[in-house]
């Protein structure tokens, strides 16, 4: 099978596998597909000496709900308190930091919060972040899955 | 039948048992809902218990969640519609701060009580942790279903539907 049909195949077959496109210019499915990691790679990583510092650029309420171990709230990425938080939050941070994205909130190709944060990260210079890829929700594709969490 | 057909159709019934196995029960179905009192954006005080003998239809949301704004003007028409049969809609905000809920709940003429919610809400309704979430409540108060994400809206019209034409014993 040629690989478009494949990824027709696929698409149609298992659509998580694949981000959804979508037409908002900030939406998530602006982050380069080279740019995401999966919930089971971010989690192998957690526990690493060279761990990356994780961010949370969703909302505050769902953070006190439950957040990836030592993340850091660093404010919705859609608002503009959100942007001013995250830049304060990596001011002081070398610009090839391993920094890891994440959201969590909706589905990928509706979040509104990682797109807008990883823009600003790359136009602030930073060379190494990554985003990771909740096809649905932090709910389902982390804590429901059994990856450490944390309140 | 020949071993090897008797051998698929086995396989296939512990593939699909292990499937279903695999699925957790969802903890808060047809159980009391979880109560809570709050204040609702009006200032108004809202108490789920108080609801009893109405059908509730209680939904978690958020400004910036795009699914709920496709959800909030038929929670809008229903509230209107079915709200003489015995349909109360509780709107729970999760966005972190009231002043874009009031605008746009103002926008949209919502015509329900919105509320802000808190983690302590959302650990109460099995963790909150994606949007949208909706629930509906029975009229004896027991959660009769649960939606979690983007719901086709004629499966939650429906079920609603169904619990409406329940009515309690007098």
């Amino acid at each position: 099978m040629r690989l478009p049909a494949l990824l027709l195949v696929l698409a149609v077959a298992c659509p998580r596998l694949i981000p959804a496109q979508s037409s908002s210019p900030l939406s998530a499915t602006t982050v380069p597909t080279a740019q995401l990691i999966q919930p089971a790679d971010l989690a192998k990583l957690l526990d690493q000496p060279n761990a990356p510092i994780v961010l949370q650029v969703g909302s505050h309420v769902f953070f006190n709900e439950a957040h990836i171990p030592n993340s850091q709230y660093a404010g919705p990425g859609s608002q503009p308190a959100g942007i001013a938080l995250l830049e304060k939050t990596v001011s002081a941070l070398p610009k090839d930091k391993f920094l890891v994205l994440y959201c969590g909130c909706c589905p990928w190709n509706r979040c509104p919060n990682v797109g807008p944060a990883y823009k600003r990260l790359h136009d602030l210079g930073f060379t190494n972040v990554k985003v990771v890829y909740f096809a649905s929700n932090f709910g389902d594709d982390w804590v429901s899955k059994g990856y450490p969490t944390q309140k | 039948m020949p071993a090897a057909r008797l051998a698929r159709s086995l396989a296939f019934t512990l593939l699909a048992c292990s499937l279903l196995a695999a699925q957790p029960a969802d903890p808060l179905l047809h159980k009391p809902a979880p109560p809570f009192v709050r204040t609702d954006l009006n200032h108004k005080p809202v108490n789920i218990s108080s609801y009893r003998g109405k059908v509730v239809l209680l939904t978690f949301w958020a400004t910036w969640c795009a699914p709920c704004q496709i959800e909030m003007p038929h929670f809008v028409d229903w509230q209107t519609r079915y709200g003489p049969s015995g349909l109360q809609i509780i709107g729970v905000s999760m966005d972190d701060d009231s002043s874009p809920v009031l605008a746009l709940t103002r926008k949209r003429h919502v015509n329900y009580p919105v509320l802000m919610g808190d983690e302590q809400l959302g650990e109460a309704y099995g963790r909150i942790l994606g949007l949208p979430v909706t629930f509906l409540i029975d009229r004896h108060g027991n959660i009769a279903a649960h939606f979690k994400g983007e719901t086709k809206i004629p499966v939650i019209e429906s079920a609603m539907q169904r619990l409406l034409r329940q009515h309690i014993a007098p």
